[in-house]
């Protein structure tokens, strides 16, 4: 017989929070079926597989949160940070949204609170159920909370053979306010037969933000033969406590392009999950993690292919120093019938001091005969010769380090689709390694 | 230019130098030839400073400074510099930005201005067609992907833009097709200008048909055994080493 959950403090609490906020009706159902499901869960410890390397003692430091108030607003220094990039941007301040600092919303754009009726049959459909579309054993308890903390987010539709015109850019910033407190983040991306979107998704604080604890859900339909590219950074202040997820379900010669950025903090936690749910999908995922001072990242990517003909291509490579903890868990499962799958996983790490450390666990399971999969994961060092190379022409010890450290990532950094957002990226994280930022 | 003194040198606590003596005047060519395991390369990496080789006694003086008080890169900025013989690969960190560090480290240490990039890139366009090399392999990654000889014209590229004043070519030849060998000893031979000098190391008379040396020495067993014109370098591809085997003990 099996033993009765009991909740966590954390658990307790966050089903108080959720009584204690509000959501249009039509996402009462939702609201509901995470509450419940949410506080059946065991809440995860050491010996819980998922959690193995990473503690949530971090979150559950916020047995005491509220939610944050809803009246904070972006300042103009910290709009003026964000990249100017021809995109549609929407800009959510500690979880609440922020229309003055947002662009106007384009046609398939929209509020869930803003939802009108068509809107409410697409979440009808798809909310919530992308993300439960796991092995049950799976399901990620934290997807369950965004259901139950679930007040509003971002509805984005695209119908068939329609094309997203700029690039949605959702930026979502953690300032001094939310200290102590809980942000919930929602999107939910529906492209229609032969649609196309691009999403960039931007996670960061303010300089002065302090500990908080945001929890983020993407879920993406990828219709037959549609295309997305999405994006997601992860660059918040180190104080703060980041678990998301982004599911993805691709249907027939859908193709999907995913890069993700996340420099450590007190705690991040990213799952992907990505379903090949139709022939001939096509998949790149590519990722970069970085780790200093005593920070912890965690990605755990799943991908599973159902059905035949599809290929995954997925590249996540990691720099970690000091005291810092990087994980990496990269599951590939090929179902029997995903004859002919290409599926191709390659997680390098470096790192860069004695008391770092990096787990790495790439796992393939296959009950197909007929693929072609390959995997591999390597944790190394600075390449000592190339070193010694750069010193040799007149080059600073120091700066020799950076330029390898930067050309490590920079090698996934040119792979990513939107120009705009690589050259920032690649400017910040030269910053980054000559100490600047 | 350069004054070797009784050097002694190991490597993982094995000896491979034992007490080789050797100066360059200014402006002079000189030739190492000598068997394979002699020190030849062990010679260039201990004069650039490489990790892992130890000095144990001995003296080197480099424009009278003492070489073993200075850094790696210090050593590059005073005006040493190494081709390799197996010039490193290095994913990501583009060729231009590369030489532009190499260069802007050089420069500010001669106390002159880092070139503007637009300036950077005119030289380093001008420099790679001196070479042979397409400038499209400015844009990639160090020595990524490039041929045997792609590498050895990359390194003579960075010797031109460096303007070093002692050039150590260590087997600068292996590996290369006869057009390659004529593209490297024409860069070489270009930046002859009576006050920069080089040690060409290398296993065959063939380089120094196009780089006419003026001192050719044998290096062999960790010390030079034999010194002359260039003449012995002749002599050494007719007879082989193994007529100097008694001169080693």
């Amino acid at each position: 017989m099996t033993q009765p959950v009991q909740p966590s403090d954390f658990q307790k609490r966050a089903l108080s929070l959720a009584q204690q906020s509000s959501a249009p009706a039509f996402l009462q159902t939702v609201r509901q079926q995470g509450l419940d499901e949410f506080g059946q869960i065991q809440w995860p410890g050491r010996k819980t597989e998922m959690w193995k390397y990473t503690t949530l003692r971090p979150v559950e430091a916020f047995a005491n949160a509220g939610w944050p108030a809803d009246d904070v607003a972006a300042d103009g220094e910290q709009l003026a940070s964000l990249p100017e990039l021809d995109a549609t941007r929407l800009v959510f301040v500690d979880g609440i949204f922020d229309g003055a600092a947002s662009d106007e919303l384009p046609d398939g754009v929209r509020l869930f609170s803003q939802a009108d009726e068509s809107a409410r049959l697409l979440l009808d459909r798809y909310l919530g159920k992308i993300a439960k579309d796991v092995d049950p054993a799976r399901r990620n308890l934290f997807a369950a909370l965004n259901d139950a903390w679930l007040t509003d987010g971002v509805l984005v539709y695209v119908p068939k053979n329609a094309t997203l015109e700029k690039p949605l850019y959702v930026v979502h910033l953690s300032t001094a306010q939310a200290a102590d407190r809980v942000a919930n983040q929602r999107l939910l991306v529906v492209l229609e037969q032969g649609a196309s979107a691009e999403l960039i998704e931007h996670y960061l604080s303010t300089k002065d933000a302090k500990a908080s604890f945001v929890n983020t859900l993407t879920e993406i339909h990828v219709g037959d033969n549609a295309r997305l590219s999405h994006t997601r950074l992860n660059l918040e202040h180190e104080a703060s406590s980041h678990v998301g997820a982004v599911h993805i379900n691709l249907q027939r010669s859908a193709v999907a392009n995913g890069f993700t950025l996340a420099e450590g903090g007190e705690l991040k936690r990213l799952d992907y999950q990505i379903n090949h749910c139709g022939e001939g999908a096509e998949l790149t995922l590519n990722g970069l993690y970085l780790g200093r001072n005593e920070q912890h990242v965690d990605y755990h990517t799943t991908i599973e292919h159902r059905v035949p003909n599809c290929t995954s291509q997925e590249v996540f490579r990691g720099i970690v120093g000091d005291k810092a903890k990087a994980v990496f868990n990269g599951r590939i499962h090929i179902h029997e019938d995903a004859q002919k799958t290409l599926a191709e996983l390659n997680n390098r790490n470096l790192l860069t001091s004695n008391t770092a450390e990096v787990d790495t666990k790439p796992e393939l399971e296959i009950y197909a005969d007929d693929v072609r999969c390959a995997h591999g994961a390597t944790i190394s060092q600075l390449d000592e010769t190339a070193l010694y190379y750069l010193q040799s022409r007149g080059i600073e010890p120091l700066q020799a380090r950076m330029m390898l450290s930067y050309g490590f990532v920079n090698e996934v950094l040119e792979t990513l689709p939107h120009e705009g957002i690589r050259t920032v990226l690649q400017q910040r994280l030269r910053q980054r390694f000559v100490g600047e930022v | 230019m350069l004054q070797i003194k009784e050097l002694v040198a190991e490597i993982d606590g094995k000896q491979i130098l034992n007490g080789l003596n050797l100066t360059i005047g200014d402006g002079e060519v000189h030739a190492i030839m000598g068997p394979n395991g002699a020190g030849k390369s062990t010679l260039g990496n201990v004069l650039t400073g490489r990790d892992g080789y130890e000095v144990k006694s001995g003296e080197v003086l480099f424009n009278g400074k003492n070489l073993f008080d200075l850094e790696i890169e210090e050593r590059a900025r005073e005006g040493m510099f190494l081709a390799f013989q197996y010039p490193v690969e290095i994913p990501g960190v583009s060729n231009m930005e590369f030489l532009k560090a190499s260069l802007d480290a050089r420069r500010k240490h001669q106390g002159l201005e880092e070139l503007s990039s637009f300036d950077f890139m005119k030289l380093a366009r001008e420099t790679s067609a001196k070479v042979s090399l397409d400038a499209a392999f400015l844009k990639r990654g160090v020595n990524e992907g490039f041929s045997g000889g792609e590498k050895k014209r990359n390194e003579i590229l960075q010797m031109m833009l460096l303007e070093p004043q002692l050039c150590i070519l260590d087997e600068t030849d292996s590996g290369l097709d006869i057009d390659a060998l004529q593209v490297v000893a024409n860069g070489v031979n270009a930046m002859r200008d009576g006050k920069r000098s080089f040690i060409v190391v290398t296993h065959y008379q063939r380089l120094l048909d196009y780089i006419v040396p003026d001192h050719v020495h044998v290096l062999a067993g960790g010390k030079i055994v034999k010194s002359g014109d260039k003449e012995l370098a002749k002599e050494l591809e007719a007879k082989g080493y193994g007529w100097l085997e008694g001169e080693v003990a």
